[in-house]
């Protein structure tokens, strides 16, 4: 080799510490980009440091504890071995180089090897009254008690589908907050139809089925198979409204002050397809991802990914794929594969990923983000919470044969084109484009992702480093 | 359970959004908020800070309407706020520091105010047009 070997790790949650330690392992030192300023990622998402937070790891992750803490503990111990940057955003990839930002700075940083291990936001499904004060994703319901020790109102409501829905309500309760309801838009028949295949993971079947016994044996009200009809409030969240599906027309309505809500995760792909990886629709996650092989080769070379950026499927398998996709890097430098018992080996990491991939087959079964709730949006519900625009605006567009097509829609009404840059509301344009045409999500195309990824402010990237200075003779007079 | 206080009326549009249930014994801050001189505790985000006052933490620029934030982890843009020298901060991922001015109030992304400042700086890919960025 002439050229030693820079490789790149976005993220240090699950998947992005086995594969620093992977890399430590084989003698490589890796640079760490991490947006958040500890380690853990979100799932394993560390208190601010140096501020007396007190709760233990028990206390702050459950029955995770013990994986907890062991990948915190790794990333400790690997410190000393890698250049780890919290605080970190990464905004652009570009061929052999990420740019990134810092307490204010831009600073650019080459690879020869990136591995994205980018992680998941909620998957949000819009409702009447969304945008209310007081309604947050279900995820960030969990990081205000976890990270804060905040509970986001007094009497909250946990609404949408999946298995966050019945963990959140759990760390809730035992926290001592009040739980109002906990309404899922799926039916017990799909979680009763999805447990063979959930029973390839027995461990975590048997925690949904204790978090939901438990809440069941303390009284908190949960309602499945609901269709929620809106969220009510002038300035803040008063109450929730929602029908169940199958019985009378008739809505309910629960007063409550706080509403978590979501729908499952949604991987963040866009640092991939500013890469230049090749996306492919993914009928399970019912989104384009990047076309991986199965150890996490994109179809550029140099580029891997692994953990729920890739696809979800769950922080154990993030830890695996992490590990997985590393020994892929090594093998592509020519690099031996590190040896050591906590350092499994490529079959019995392939083996475990495969149990757990019938596992997410499992949860999406089980929990189902609705189908057919687009074409019940009221025209006047705000489907892009960044630039405002509603539900008529986007089918005015596409009525009138503007825009078939996501990108045309984005271009032509904006969603998805503001701050959040479709995090929020790609989901819903989508559902909403594939309703009116009457075309499967896979083909009313796929929302490009452009720099910066996230706002930044304007200096860095004017006055950055990499940007070259205009040639004297090429100024104009 | 004990040690826990709710205040006694959620309805309040003034009273708090957050309620702290866990954590409480961490060293008080005090910030300025809208002109008001309150407390927050060390280690708090500059969005539970302000949550644990009041029920906004910006203004729609479009629509007026309150707004809170949202996902709590850097991805939805939701709660931008300014401090009262213009500068822009993302309120869930800022840590408060002691002293700090923050103005959640009539300053719904008022460009005459950001510019006067020397601060209306925030871009992103909304604002730009790439190349491809309005191709089907």
């Amino acid at each position: 080799m002439t050229q030693q070997p820079r490789v790149v790790i976005v993220g240090a949650g699950p998947a992005g510490v086995r594969a620093a330690e992977t890399l430590v392992a084989a003698g490589v030192r890796p640079v760490v980009l991490d947006e958040n300023a500890r380690w853990g990622g979100q799932i394993y998402r560390q208190p601010p440091a140096n501020a007396s937070f007190e709760r233990s790891k028990q206390a702050l992750y459950g029955f995770e504890a013990r994986k907890a803490d062991a990948l915190h503990t790794t990333m400790a111990t690997l410190l000393p071995h890698l250049d780890y940057r919290p605080d970190t955003l990464a905004w652009a990839c570009g061929r052999g180089r990420l740019d990134t930002l810092h307490a204010g700075r831009e600073i650019g940083v080459p690879f020869s090897h990136l591995i994205i291990a980018s992680g998941a936001t909620d998957r949000v499904l819009p409702v009447p009254g969304w945008t209310l004060p007081g309604v947050y994703t279900l995820g960030g319901a969990q990081v205000a008690l976890k990270s804060q020790g905040c509970a986001i109102g007094r009497r909250v409501v946990l609404a949408g589908t999946g298995p966050l829905l019945y963990l959140v309500a759990y760390q809730y309760v035992k926290a001592g907050a009040q739980i109002a309801a906990v309404l899922d838009t799926s039916a017990l028949s799909q979680q009763i139809a999805a447990a063979p295949k959930l029973a390839r993971q027995p461990a975590t079947l048997a925690k949904g089925l204790y978090y939901m016994g438990w809440l069941q044996a303390r009284g908190v009200r949960i309602e499945r198979d609901v269709k929620l009809a809106g969220i009510d409030g002038e300035l803040h969240v008063r109450a929730i409204r929602w029908q169940a599906s199958r019985r009378s027309a008739d809505s309910e309505t629960l007063a409550c002050d706080a509403v978590g809500l979501g729908f499952g995760l949604r991987p963040e792909t866009q640092l991939a397809d500013l890469a230049g990886c090749r996306f492919r629709f993914d009928a399970q996650n019912r989104c384009w991802l990047p076309e991986l092989d199965a150890a996490g080769r994109s179809s550029v070379p140099g580029i891997y990914l692994a953990g729920d950026g890739a696809g979800i499927a769950g922080a154990d398998a993030a830890e695996l794929a992490g590990r997985r996709t590393t020994l892929a890097v090594l093998d592509d430098l020519s690099i031996a594969h590190p040896r050591g018992a906590n350092l499994p080996d490529v079959a019995s990491l392939e083996r475990r990923l495969q149990r757990i991939a019938i596992f997410r087959q499992g949860i999406e079964t089980a929990f189902t983000p609705p189908a057919d709730c687009a074409s019940q949006w009221p025209d006047g519900m705000t489907v892009c919470r960044c630039e405002e625009v509603d539900a008529k605006t986007l089918r005015h567009c596409i009525r009138s044969g503007a825009a078939s097509e996501i990108n045309r829609l984005k271009a032509l009404t904006r969603v998805g084109m503001g701050r959040c840059q479709g995090r929020m509301c790609g989901e819903a344009a989508l559902a909403l484009l594939s309703a009116e045409t009457g075309k499967p999500l896979e083909a009313v195309g796929r929302l490009r992702s452009q720099p910066p990824v996230k706002p930044i402010p304007i200096s860095p990237a004017l006055y950055a480093d990499g940007v070259a200075a205009i040639p004297e003779e090429a100024r104009d007079e | 359970m004990p040690g826990i206080s709710y205040p006694p009326d959620s309805s309040d549009e003034r009273g708090p959004q957050f309620v702290r249930i866990a954590e409480l014994r961490r060293m008080p801050l005090t910030f300025v908020l809208d002109g008001r001189t309150v407390s927050a505790l060390n280690g708090d985000t500059v969005l539970t800070a302000i949550l644990t006052q009041q029920r906004q933490v910006r203004q729609s620029e479009f629509s007026g309407e309150p707004r809170a934030g949202f996902c709590l982890i850097g991805a939805c843009q939701d709660c931008w706020v300014r401090s009262e020298d213009g500068t822009r901060l993302r309120a869930c991922s800022t840590l408060l520091a002691e002293g700090m001015r923050i103005v959640t109030r009539g300053a719904a992304w008022d460009v005459n105010a950001g510019l006067a400042a020397g601060a209306a700086s925030i871009i992103s890919a909304a604002s730009t047009t790439s190349p491809d960025g309005t191709a089907p």
